[in-house]
């Protein structure tokens, strides 16, 4: 028996079809009531696996647990989870009302309970006024609340989204995040969500776990995502970065300097880091936490209090720029040619003049900017 | 002046010579029909001059019993021979798009064979087969129909099954698996989301069968026991003497017949496509 707040326990489970492997020895916990993200590039696994969780697929090494359950032999339509799927599958002959009462049918609740449950469920999301619309007289983002009904009114242990926003426009998308949240919140049901769009994510899982190739790269929180990924592939994965490859030279508890031909120079931390020395490592800095400074011809490098001098501090030479509004991204060669990215917030209204192409400029970030990643 | 609007590249309805193509292809397809139904309202015996109008080819036709037995029997057969089809037709086409099975690619190109084969060569080998195992030739009313009907279903549910099968490639396999994910058995599912999508298939090929049905001739003819008669094949013995308008009179029923099941269907069918 598992720990009673976690509702999903996925232990060792594999899924080969044929000599590939679409789901690597994944082990993974989901506590109760969490919005759950499953996330990684296509191809990655995320799907067959939470397909295996909805039971239209079984693992082919390894189990799966709902609340307690192992789900070895239970098909999908005995399992506690419903899925809103990613063309939503909105039974097109049914009307609204037909389709959120259809999986009610199966669950024998009286007729009389029906309507109310289904007339609830519409309210949840918002769609209680087109109760009987044909699904051809809806658009897609209504579609969806209607997969989203039909999926809920069944109240479910766990809700699987199957990349819920990746077929509406723009501006719906982002509204849709806060609405997808927000109703997690009212119903209290854990959503797993498999999204390949990191912003997504980011933006509404509580825990997400970032998958490659079959495999579990890291679970965690956004911001720890973010700040502190585990191996190269999450911090490329998840936002943007510069990464150089590079040796550790010093490793003390409260320091450490990384030696990079890539980024000619040298790269200090402010705080230890448990590595050995003398091994090939690789650094990954964050555009938004490098500082642009101009730089004058025969001018010294701005090197930043905390770090050593010859640390932290190169010279490059504006190449690009992609002016974003609220931010712009440069693209910046360095001495020896690398390309590094660089953003910066344009926070008063002029800000985007202060550099413009062929540049010159300093790249200074602080000691506790830069991750040292190991793999 | 009228302004001269240039015609664009792909605006063709708009270049004359092509209207008049169109309407030449039209007047090739419907002149025969239209002069068949015209004669038959003829105050003439000859079917060549117009004397004035008449209904008493009607009349005659309807009062010919042999004519009218036709008709039945070959209203029945279809009728009965459209059921058979779309079920069998149906289900081949379920399992030829669901299933995968040794010996598939040959099997699927097979399922056409009905079709391309000749129908002469067809209508002999159902003689031969029905002599052959001994098939009773004279069984009471309607069973004695069972032979053509026999034949008829041969040749009539690949046709059903081609078109159902065309309409499942379209099934967005996640409605069945949402069926599934809320509850229903695979049978249910079945029933509940997938013969719905099939439904315009069912009706279209069911429309293709009865057609098929109402007037084949060919086979009909090799397979009809000695008492039995249907509509194409006693139209065909009464025109081997003279084509008297009595016969079109009875043409135009089975065209008045046939236009109005192709529009039922086509609306039964534009109504479940509308909805997906």
């Amino acid at each position: 028996m598992s720990d009673r707040d976690t509702i999903i326990r996925v232990e060792e489970v594999t899924k080969r079809y044929g000599k590939v492997t679409a789901v690597d020895r994944v082990t993974l916990e989901i506590p109760r009531g969490e919005f759950f993200a499953l996330l990684g590039p296509s191809g990655c696994g995320k799907t067959t696996l939470l397909r295996m969780l909805a039971g239209f697929e079984m693992p082919s090494e390894g189990k799966i647990f709902i609340d307690g359950v192992d789900m070895s032999t239970i098909p999908p339509n005995k399992r506690p989870v419903n899925m809103v799927f990613q063309s939503y599958a909105v039974f097109p002959h049914m009307t609204v009302f037909e389709n959120v009462a259809y999986g009610l049918k199966f669950d024998n609740v009286a007729k009389a309970d029906q309507y109310g449950r289904v007339m609830a469920a519409l309210a949840d999301v918002k769609l209680d006024h087109l109760a009987e619309r044909k699904p051809d007289q809806m658009s897609g983002g209504q579609r969806q609340r209607v997969a989203l009904a039909r999926a809920l009114v069944k109240k479910p242990k766990v809700l699987l989204l199957d990349e819920p926003l990746s077929a509406l426009d723009a501006k719906l998308r982002e509204a849709m995040r806060f609405e997808l949240a927000e109703l997690q919140d009212k119903v209290g049901i854990t959503f797993v969500m498999v999204t390949h769009d990191q912003d997504e994510a980011l933006a509404m899982a509580g825990r997400c776990a970032v998958m490659d190739r079959g495999k579990l790269m890291q679970t965690a929180t956004p911001s720890n995502l973010y700040e502190f990924p585990a191996n190269k592939f999450v911090a490329d994965f998840i936002g943007s970065v510069n990464l150089f490859e590079g040796t550790l030279e010093v490793d003390e508890p409260d320091h450490a300097i990384v030696q990079s031909e890539e980024l000619g120079g040298r790269i200090f931390f402010d705080h230890g880091v448990s590595g050995a020395g003398g091994e090939k490592m690789w650094v990954g800095i964050r555009p938004e936490k490098i500082e642009l400074l101009k730089r004058e011809e025969g001018s010294t490098p701005p090197t930043p209090e905390d770090a050593p001098s010859g640390c932290n501090v190169t010279a490059g030479i504006v190449r690009q720029i992609s002016y974003l509004g609220s931010e712009s991204i440069y693209e910046i060669d360095l001495i020896n040619g690398r390309r590094m990215q660089v953003s910066r917030p344009n926070l008063s209204r002029w800000d985007q003049e202060d550099f413009t192409w062929d540049d010159e400029v300093w790249l200074r970030w602080h000691g506790d900017s830069p991750v040292l990643l190991q793999s | 002046m009228a302004k001269k609007v240039a015609r664009a590249p792909l605006d063709y309805l708009n270049m004359p010579a092509m209207k008049a193509w169109l309407a030449g292809v039209f007047v090739f397809l419907y002149t025969p029909l239209i002069i068949l139904i015209l004669f038959s309202f003829n105050d003439s015996k000859a079917n060549v001059v117009w004397k004035g109008f008449t209904l008493k080819w009607y009349v005659k036709a309807f009062e010919n019993t042999q004519l009218r037995e036709a008709l039945l029997n070959s209203l029945l057969i279809a009728g009965v021979c459209t059921i058979i089809s779309v079920v069998l037709g149906a289900l081949m086409a379920f399992a030829f798009w669901r299933f995968k099975f040794p010996f598939k690619g040959p099997l699927e190109s097979g399922m056409s064979l009905p079709i391309v084969v000749p129908e002469i060569c067809f209508g002999v080998a159902v003689l031969m087969f029905f002599a052959k195992i001994g098939f009773p030739n004279d069984l009471p009313y309607p069973f004695n129909l069972t032979q053509i009907i026999l034949a008829h279903v041969t040749f009539a549910f690949p046709f059903v099954a081609i078109v159902v099968r065309a309409r499942l490639e379209s099934f967005n396999s996640e409605l069945e698996a949402a069926a599934l994910d809320l509850g229903a058995t695979r049978y249910q599912a079945f029933r509940d989301v997938i013969i719905p999508h099939m439904k315009p298939g069912l009706i279209a090929g069911g429309l293709l069968a009865f057609t098929l049905s109402l007037d084949d001739f060919v086979i009909t003819f090799f397979a009809s026991g000695p008492g039995t008669i249907t509509f194409p094949v006693k139209v065909y013995s009464m025109v081997r003497f003279s084509v008297t308008p009595e016969v079109n009179a009875a043409s135009t029923i089975i065209i008045l017949i046939t236009v109005i099941a192709t529009v039922l269907a086509l609306r039964a069918q534009s109504a479940t496509t509308k909805e997906s």
